[in-house]
């Protein structure tokens, strides 16, 4: 771990086998991503963007390479101990927000506590500490199909902070919004910035890429280009 | 830590379960149907033997009872076999250490007939006075056979409780009325007190007269279908006096000696013990056809919970996405299918009391309906192993769900 380092990927490859062919979708990327860091990782479809989320969320694992996520090495983690690293280190936030549909607000919040294996009243007051700092505070007990499409995402925000996780990692956070609720929900990832939070936005729309601190650009497999805006 | 987090799985469970509850309960449908015709007939099985092994129980453990006997293998081969009326006299003559004998000689296909009513009977019996004491059976009215009915060939006549049914001019004391039976004028001297019916049947739609009486009525017809009862003065001469009986009957019989017998001689005991054998029989066969209706349950719900893997997908993704592992997901799934198991398996005993207890109240000589301890605490083990082994499929399918794949599903 150098110069506080969350994430240190270093000659990162992924090797899919399809019909004999092999296709690298990851062919040798070094990356680090420092702590507090806002970063977008832009691309187009079929660059590598989703492989790249993938085993930054450990999700998957490299066919070659060595990632530490943290300070330890994930790159070659049983499933078990990934899941571990997933509830511990990761706050997933995707393109459709991906609610359990018939939990409220708050059993979403908490259902990666339960895999923490924290305790009830804790985990409850974790949830609706979680639920307040997204601004929904008094909707904890709505279902998914009761709350509108930005408030659920910020359910699936606060899901993700609920943990304290090392990294947050968004997969095209305000995919499935309008323009003002992508609005809130990238002021909500600004103050989150504030507060110290290490973002990875993986995202194909310029305009919230420059709102980013940097944009790694990847094109088949590669890292095309790394800026700091 | 590690149980407190399978304790979650299994809330996570009741969970999905209660989200479709009706969907649960059809399910499960297989399950209460197996579980509800075990409970069902075993309750029922339970109150029938003990009602049949009362009555073996009635005749005491000193008692032997002779009938003729032949295998049906060679009953189909046309051989026959009875019992005659000078074996009767010669066993009485020959053999110590007997209390009372009693010959019992059955004729089936009778009618009584009283003031123009007609009763058809189950079967007339030829007997002795010490037939009602050596099986516990009484005059309920009037009085039963006495040893001059027989000696003087009297035409007496003792009624089963059921034959007033049909005889609806029989007065409540029918003593000293005139029946005819199948054409011959009998004098009531009493009727018998009812009994508990077996398997169903009423035992009570008969009537008793002397032996001698029927003899001398039926002649060679009486020889049809003759028993003998014996009872000795002491428990412990019952295997020699077995033995001497033998020895009388295959020498009367003219059977030689490599022969086999072509009488049955039983104890009360063997005969509680080889129906206690055709019960238990009855309960193996009952408790495969049941065994096979669980495991077709099971399949029933393996087939559901695959629906439901797929159906949930998604679900599966975000909760490994989360953190949840392998076994987590396992073990949500596996306590799903128990779970399901069980609540049929309770559904089923609570159908099958209702059941049991309703044939209990529809034939009232059933003794009251209890359904044994052991039944239920196999019927629910029954079921989770069912939940368990058919569970196992589908619970790995989800536990090994990509969590790539599985969060793209659509």
């Amino acid at each position: 771990m150098t110069n506080g380092s969350v994430i240190k990927l270093s000659a990162i490859s992924r090797y899919y086998h399809m019909g004999g062919e092999v296709i690298k979708a990851l062919d040798g990327v070094d990356l680090s991503i420092n702590k507090n860091e806002y970063v977008a990782v832009i691309g187009a479809s079929g660059s590598g963007k989703s492989t790249m989320m993938n085993i930054l969320g450990c999700l998957d694992r490299p066919t070659e390479g060595d990632y530490t996520l943290n300070g330890t090495d994930v790159s070659s983690l049983a499933d078990s101990e990934l899941s571990n690293v997933r509830n511990l280190e990761i706050g997933f936030i995707f393109q459709s927000f991906n609610l359990l549909g018939r939990a409220t607000a708050l059993a979403n919040v908490i259902q990666p506590l339960i895999y923490r294996g924290t305790g009830r009243s804790e985990r409850k007051q974790l949830a609706m500490d979680a639920l307040k700092r997204v601004g929904l505070e008094g909707r904890e007990h709505h279902l998914p199909n009761q709350l509108s499409g930005g408030q659920r995402q910020r359910v699936a925000i606060a899901r993700a902070l609920v943990t304290n996780p090392a990294i947050i990692l968004a997969d095209e956070p305000t995919g499935n919004l309008d323009s003002s609720t992508t609005t809130e929900i990238l002021a909500l990832f600004d103050k989150l910035i504030e507060k110290g939070q290490t973002i990875i936005v993986v995202t194909h729309e310029p305009d919230i890429a420059k709102r980013c601190k940097r944009a790694i650009t990847i094109s088949d497999g590669k890292i095309i280009k790394d800026e700091v805006n | 830590m590690k149980i407190s987090r399978h304790i979650e799985s299994l809330i996570l469970a009741i969970l999905a379960l209660k989200a479709n509850l009706l969907r649960s309960i059809l399910t499960t449908l297989g399950i209460i149907v197996g579980v509800a015709s075990v409970i069902a007939v075993v309750s029922i099985m339970q109150g029938f033997s003990a009602s049949i092994t009362e009555q073996f129980e009635n005749m005491g453990s000193n008692t032997l009872q002779i009938e003729p006997y032949v295998s049906f293998r060679n009953q189909m081969r046309g051989k026959r076999a009875k019992l005659t009326i000078s074996d009767y006299e010669a066993i009485g003559r020959t053999i110590s250490g007997i209390d009372v004998i009693v010959p019992l000689t059955y004729q089936g296909g009778s009618t009584v007939v009283y003031e123009g009513d007609q009763a058809r009977l189950q079967y007339q019996l030829g007997t002795v006075s010490n037939y009602g004491e050596m099986n516990n059976y009484y005059p309920g009215n009037g009085r039963f056979l006495i040893p001059s009915d027989d000696t003087f060939k009297r035409k007496v006549i003792v009624l089963g409780a059921d034959v007033r049914k049909e005889l609806k001019q029989l007065p409540a004391s029918p003593s000293g009325e005139y029946v005819q039976l199948d054409g011959t004028w009998f004098k009531v001297v009493g009727e018998m007190e009812a009994r508990d019916s077996t398997l169903g049947f009423s035992q009570d739609n008969m009537v008793i007269i002397p032996f001698q009486t029927a003899v001398n009525i039926l002649r060679e017809r009486a020889e049809r279908f003759i028993q003998i009862m014996i009872k000795v003065e002491n428990v412990e001469n019952l295997p020699q006096i077995t033995e001497q009986l033998e020895r009388l009957l295959r020498a009367r019989h003219k059977i030689p000696k490599d022969g086999v017998d072509d009488f049955r001689i039983r104890t009360s005991d063997q005969m509680k013990e080889s129906f206690e054998g055709v019960m238990d029989t009855v309960t193996l066969v009952v408790a495969a056809i049941v065994g096979v209706s669980l495991v077709v349950g099971g399949i029933g719900i393996m087939n559901i919970m695959l629906v439901s893997v797929t159906e949930r997908t998604r679900e599966i993704g975000i909760c490994k996405a989360l953190g949840a592992t392998r076994s987590d997901i396992l073990i949500q799934f596996l306590a799903e299918a128990v779970i399901l198991c069980l609540l049929g398996g309770l559904i089923g005993i609570a159908i099958g009391y209702g059941l049991g207890a309703m044939v209990g109240a529809l034939v009232p000589t059933l003794p009251d309906i209890v359904v044994p301890l052991w039944a239920i605490m196999l019927s629910l083990g029954f079921s989770s192993l069912i939940g368990i082994l058919f569970g196992i499929a589908p619970a790995s399918k989800a536990a090994n769900l990509n969590p790539i794949d599985a969060l793209h599903y659509e």
